[in-house]
């Protein structure tokens, strides 16, 4: 070791930092505007975008217009909607955790929600109203979250949370068999299984202010949580002498996580991988910085349920291709060849 | 009284009664050199003083404030704990690493980088990590990993550095650096209280020295006063040479008392 000291010149090229949060955004929220545009043009029906956007206009739509406003529209929202709350519960919930492996469904949100919607469907409840399933789905994952604090207690670490939240995952999945098991009519079996696989499609602008409030809370409970993530990646006692309460922190991050995730698991449906996978894939653009890596995560998120979306409407099979099973498809390999890739420089 | 104090501390880990009364002290522009054997509470010891870990019985103050009634944001300007063996979760670069160290400053928005703060750069030279700036620190040694999360501590610019073990995985070279940066740090009207298992850096660098034994602080004074024969010996269970140098004479730790009649 040489006792000389070099200052690295300002404005050289320096590896590792990813590239300016500026730059990263600006250039996500491209990518995801451009994304939602070609979304709004994807499906049976082509729709010359100009001439179909003056339409809206008119008093009278037409056919094309009401296809834009009410079938693609709310779809391509809900997308965003959704795509972000993954991305971003994601990348708050591994920089809480600081473990890569931890997403939404860890902490067992999604499978609550998910048991939440079938047991209105199990019990015939659906029918009667366009919002039973997404009320039960919120209540679903607000019981997972009560258990989860109850189970884990004031002062949990990681570890802690992690295997409450396994457990929370491994109860609602037992009871969710159970409803499947019992089930009056396969009919029944058949309507809550696709609705657990994800969609978005026929969904309406009623889901997405079904699932704006909550979800738009849960971001903000998120977004603040940027500067104690960062202070944690030296480990606890350095974030509590840096000055946060980490009971606080944990609190609003799980909470946080629980609003969006459940509003959108209640008008989607589970949908996996996006929440393990966005982050994976955008920490090093960031420089592995949780702060950071928080709104681009969300993005990123929202980028790739856009174009997930897209492709289950355009793969020419019979039946149209569940959400859930795509990001899973995608998802799945794609978070294999990252662990390869990536083994050596986690920590 | 201003400074760093204790009233009567206990504290205990699981069932044991770590720490049963200590009462110490620590004045700005003193190093003082916290010692004793592992697992007599040392750590215990600091994170109590730093805010950490609330002392089951007595109080804890900061210039005669007690130190729970200090809201956290002004505790986290104030004091800055560098723990030993310090976990890093993330492969994170080393200027941003310590720019960390700014956070207890800065506004909830405001971004923390070197462009608007001098002290990152000046931390990261004190230590000898300016050229590792952007290196990653997964990849450097455990050496040069040590100097980063110390230059962390140090752009806290805290009036109270609490530093555990920090040069027990250091070169001789970055040893001293070290040490001396902690008497620049003391220089400055700060307090530097840290955890040491080099006797004669400790004799050295250190404006006091507070030995822990059975609970309590059992020796506090000046180096030359604490560190003697006797006391070394009975502390840690050593037997000791004295080492006239053309510096002084220092006792070092020669064999274990019980080396003939235990095998391990």
């Amino acid at each position: 070791m040489t006792p000389q000291s070099v200052t690295p010149k300002r404005g050289e090229h320096i590896p590792h930092t990813g590239m300016s949060t500026a730059t990263l955004l600006t250039g996500l929220s491209a990518v995801v505007l451009a994304l939602f545009v070609a979304s709004l043009m994807t499906g049976h029906v082509s729709l010359p975008l100009i001439k179909t956007l003056i339409a809206t206009f008119d008093d009278d739509p037409g056919m094309l217009g009401l296809i834009l406003l009410e079938i693609r529209l709310p779809r391509a929202l809900l997308a965003v909607i959704v795509g972000g709350s993954l991305g971003f519960a994601g990348a708050a919930l591994q920089g809480l955790l600081r473990n890569p492996l931890a997403d939404p469904g860890v902490i067992g949100v999604s499978s609550s929600a998910g048991l939440g919607a079938v047991l209105v469907i199990y019990f015939g409840l659906a029918a009667g109203s366009d919002l039973a399933v997404p009320i039960a789905a919120m209540a679903g994952a607000a019981a997972a979250v009560s258990l989860l604090l109850g189970l884990a207690g004031r002062d949990a670490g990681p570890l802690t949370l992690i295997l409450a939240g396994v457990a929370v995952n491994a109860f609602a999945g037992a009871l969710i068999s159970l409803a499947l098991n019992l089930a009056p009519s396969p009919y029944a079996v058949i309507e809550a299984v696709f609705w657990l696989l994800g969609s978005l499609a026929d969904r309406s602008f009623t889901h997405v202010w079904i699932a704006l409030p909550l979800t738009v809370l849960g971001w903000l409970l998120l977004a603040t949580a940027a500067r104690p993530l960062d202070a944690l990646s030296l480990g606890e006692d350095v974030a509590r002498s840096l000055g946060f309460n980490l009971t606080r922190v944990r609190g609003q991050i799980v909470l946080g996580a629980a609003c969006c995730v459940g509003a959108g698991v209640a008008v989607s449906g589970a949908i996996g991988f996006v929440g393990l996978v966005v982050p994976h894939l955008l920490r090093p653009l960031v420089g592995h910085e949780p702060g950071r890596l928080l709104i681009a995560s969300g993005l990123g998120g929202a980028a790739l349920l856009l174009a997930a979306d897209m492709a289950a409407r355009l793969l020419p099979v019979t039946h149209e291709l569940r959400l859930g099973v795509v990001t899973a498809l995608i998802g799945a390999p794609f978070f294999l060849h990252l662990i390869v890739r990536t083994r050596r420089t986690l920590v | 009284m201003s400074g760093l104090a204790t009233t009567d501390v206990a504290a205990s880990l699981g069932d044991r009664e770590v720490l049963s009364s200590v009462n110490f002290s620590a004045k700005p522009g003193e190093v003082v050199g916290l010692i004793g054997p592992n697992g007599v509470g040392k750590t215990t010891l600091l994170r109590i003083l730093s805010g950490l870990l609330i002392p089951e019985r007595g109080t804890v103050t900061l210039d005669d404030i007690p130190l729970a009634t200090i809201p956290r944001a002004q505790r986290a300007k104030r004091i800055a704990y560098l723990p030993a063996d310090a976990p890093v979760h993330w492969p994170l670069r080393v200027d941003r690493l310590v720019a960390l160290g700014r956070i207890p400053h800065a506004g909830l928005w405001q971004p923390i980088d070197h462009t608007n703060t001098p002290t990152i750069d000046s931390a990261m030279k004190r230590t000898d990590v300016a050229h590792l700036a952007h290196r990653v620190i997964s990849t450097l040694s455990s050496g040069e990993r040590a100097r980063v999360l110390i230059a962390r501590a140090l752009a806290v610019e805290p009036d109270v550095l609490l530093a555990d073990e920090p040069v027990s995985s250091l070169d001789p070279y970055h040893q001293l650096q070290v040490m001396e940066m902690l008497q620049d740090v003391a220089d400055d009207d700060r307090i530097v209280v840290a955890v040491l298992h080099d006797l004669t850096l400790a004799a050295r660098f250190c404006d006091r020295i507070a030995l822990i034994a059975d609970g309590r602080i059992a020796h506090d004074g000046q180096p030359d006063v604490v560190l003697t024969s006797d006391v070394v010996q009975d502390a840690y269970g050593v037997e000791t040479v004295t080492a006239s140098t053309s510096a002084g004479e220092f006792v070092v730790p020669w064999r274990r008392m019980d080396s003939g009649s235990r095998s391990t």
